[in-house]
């Protein structure tokens, strides 16, 4: 079956006993799109995002990732996701190699595939000459794109990144954007937290979430235009403080 | 299949990588052994015997002779009357005092019981008992030595540990307790570190099945704890002489039911404790102490209140005991420790059941 989008739900939610943390969120994300999901601390996003990856079993309403869906079809959409949170998830005592033959390994990648990654993904990070470092002894900078290649080992078509940003320098965060439109243009789908209204400019489309629900959607520019404000950091203000 | 290896592998590189981890699986069981084998010792001895004669007659001197001559007591005469007595046990002068009475020689010469008293402090409750049981021997020694039988004879013969070793004692207790230490708390404290540091949740959002990972996360640690088994039950049987009178196979296949159980509790904690430091407290507290207090490696479980006794039939340990010292110094077949294993693979079965379907939901 082939869904016209990457990711679409229909009046998905989740209850933490009394607390609603997702209130019926309706999503269609197109394939190849920068989708930015915005929301101040706490207002749902990560709830959504596990929802979406098969980490969390949603309440109500439904969902198709990849179209595949959430509640029968989770393997198959683990197939084609990636997915890198703000705890840049790697092994602090492995070696960056180390950690790349495990995520590779976990995937099923074939044993001579997985070896040219390696070598592939340690030239192109600049690793190479630090490859029996420990991943803990590496700066911010470089364990976040580490991170961001464990997730992509796989190939998959829909990445996403659960605020990728957090805590890394401004010229980071830059290189980072900059990856982020290189995978967009091979055609992957990118599926993007952030609280940096800066980074959201960035984004094909957004969506502004507050108290678990989406109070705004749109590309930037229809978002700026329809409030009235220069920049997508006014818009936020604007929504949040009413 | 394929995707167990690469997290078996992962796991033997933090395992290598992280001393105090090596120093737990390696270093503290021998260290244990080592302490439990010439450190604590439950035979005393030079116990100081205070002795008031009121007789001091040639009977009564005798007597004292009888406990002078044993290595066990050193004896020291006490002029100062009874009423002084409890002076010496305060001042740990005396652990025993004996009291001959006035009449002793008097009533010895005929035939009726003959009264001397004993008292013995008894704020180590071991340790008097011990020195209860050394008293009445010599006292039934110097009985016989006179030609007074008692009017029946109890003749005991210690069975399975004749000469009381501590070691034979502690090394089952050890192998239980070790096994089920580093399984539970090794394993629980491994998954709630994935936990922390949110790699658990990367692994997750992989094509890898909840099983998976489980055994690709416990197959490292079996195999440690089953090294762990066999350097204790080693040192103990070629340095400390333990005798294993039954089958080694048996016990080491009683073994991994017992390491499969532990590795069912320790995955049952990890899918409690979401930090290491919650990981290793609940392990600490689950795993060990009942293994130590309420399992009968110290204290017998038929001399503790009911309510405690109940309690024992839940821990796993009691029944790997039952099986461990049967084998070892009884000699047991499988036969005879049928359903203490069949207790515990019950055990294993339940807490995976439970732990596996909690795994999934309680990230």
């Amino acid at each position: 079956m082939m869904a016209p989008y990457a990711v679409q739900t229909a009046n998905l939610g989740k209850r933490f006993g009394k607390f609603e943390a997702v209130k019926n969120l309706n999503l269609a994300v197109h394939a190849g799109e920068i989708f930015g999901f915005l929301g101040a601390n706490g207002a749902g996003k990560t709830t959504a995002i596990r929802m979406l990856c098969g980490l969390l079993l949603p309440s109500s309403g439904n969902g198709q990732v990849a179209g595949f869906d959430i509640y029968k079809q989770s393997e198959q959409i683990k197939q084609h996701i990636g997915y890198m949170s703000q705890k840049f998830s790697l092994y602090d005592d492995l070696t960056p190699a180390e950690n790349i033959e495990f995520y590779g390994g976990v995937y099923g990648l074939q044993r001579q595939t997985l070896l040219q990654k390696r070598s592939d993904l340690l030239e192109e990070l600049g690793l190479t000459e630090l490859a029996d470092m420990t991943t803990r002894s590496l700066p911010l900078g470089y364990k976040q794109r580490l991170a961001l290649s464990c997730a992509l080992l796989h190939d998959p078509k829909i990445v996403f990144l659960d605020e990728p940003t957090g805590g890394v320098d401004p010229e980071a965060r830059r290189n980072f954007w900059d990856l982020i439109y290189h995978m967009a243009q091979q055609g992957k789908t990118i599926f993007v937290t952030t609280h940096y209204m800066d980074e959201a400019e960035y984004c094909n489309r957004v969506s502004i979430m507050y108290q678990g629900e989406i109070i705004a959607l749109g590309s930037p520019q229809e978002l700026k235009q329809k409030f009235g404000k220069a920049s997508m950091q006014e818009v936020f203000i604007h929504l949040v403080d009413r | 299949m394929n995707r167990i290896i690469p997290i078996i592998r992962k796991e033997f590189i933090h395992i290598r990588r992280d001393f105090r981890t090596l120093i737990i699986i390696f270093i503290m069981p021998v260290a244990q052994l080592l302490m439990f084998g010439y450190a604590i010792n439950m035979e005393i001895q030079n116990i100081t015997l205070a002795v008031i004669d009121h007789s001091e007659s040639p009977a009564s001197r005798d007597l004292i002779r009888a406990f002078a001559g044993s290595k066990f007591f050193t004896v020291r005469h006490f002029d100062g009357g009874e009423s002084r007595v409890g002076a010496l046990f305060q001042n740990r002068q005396a652990r025993i005092v004996l009291i001959i009475p006035q009449d002793f020689a008097a009533t010895i010469a005929r035939p009726v019981a003959t009264k001397v008293q004993a008292l013995i402090d008894a704020s180590d409750s071991n340790a008097a008992q011990a020195i209860r049981n050394y008293a009445d021997a010599i006292l039934q020694t110097y009985n016989a030595g006179r030609g007074l039988a008692a009017p029946f004879e109890v003749q005991t013969t210690i069975q399975y540990n004749p000469t009381f070793k501590s070691t034979y004692f502690f090394v089952p207790g050890l192998v239980a307790l070790i096994l089920i230490m580093i399984s539970a708390l090794l394993t629980s404290v491994a998954i709630a570190r994935e936990k922390e540091t949110g790699t658990m949740e990367q692994i997750l959002v992989s094509p890898v099945r909840a099983r998976e990972i489980i055994i690709g996360k416990v197959v490292p640690y079996i195999l440690l704890a089953f090294m762990d088994g066999v350097i204790v039950l080693l040192v103990a049987h070629f340095w400390f002489k333990v005798p294993i009178i039954g089958s080694v196979a048996l016990i080491l296949g009683a073994a991994l039911v017992y390491v499969f159980v532990a590795l069912a509790l320790g995955l049952f904690i990890s899918t409690l404790a979401h930090t290491q430091q919650v990981a290793m407290m609940a392990a600490l507290i689950i795993s060990m102490l009942p293994s130590i207090m309420l399992s009968g490696f110290f204290f017998p479980v038929a001399s503790m209140p009911k309510v405690l006794q109940w309690i024992t039939y839940v821990v796993p340990a009691k029944y790997f005991l039952l099986i461990v010292r049967g084998i070892m110094l009884k000699g047991n077949t499988l036969a005879q420790i049928g359903t203490p294993l069949l207790v515990l693979l019950g055990m294993g079965i339940i807490l995976t059941i439970i732990s596996t379907k909690k795994f999934k939901t309680t990230l």
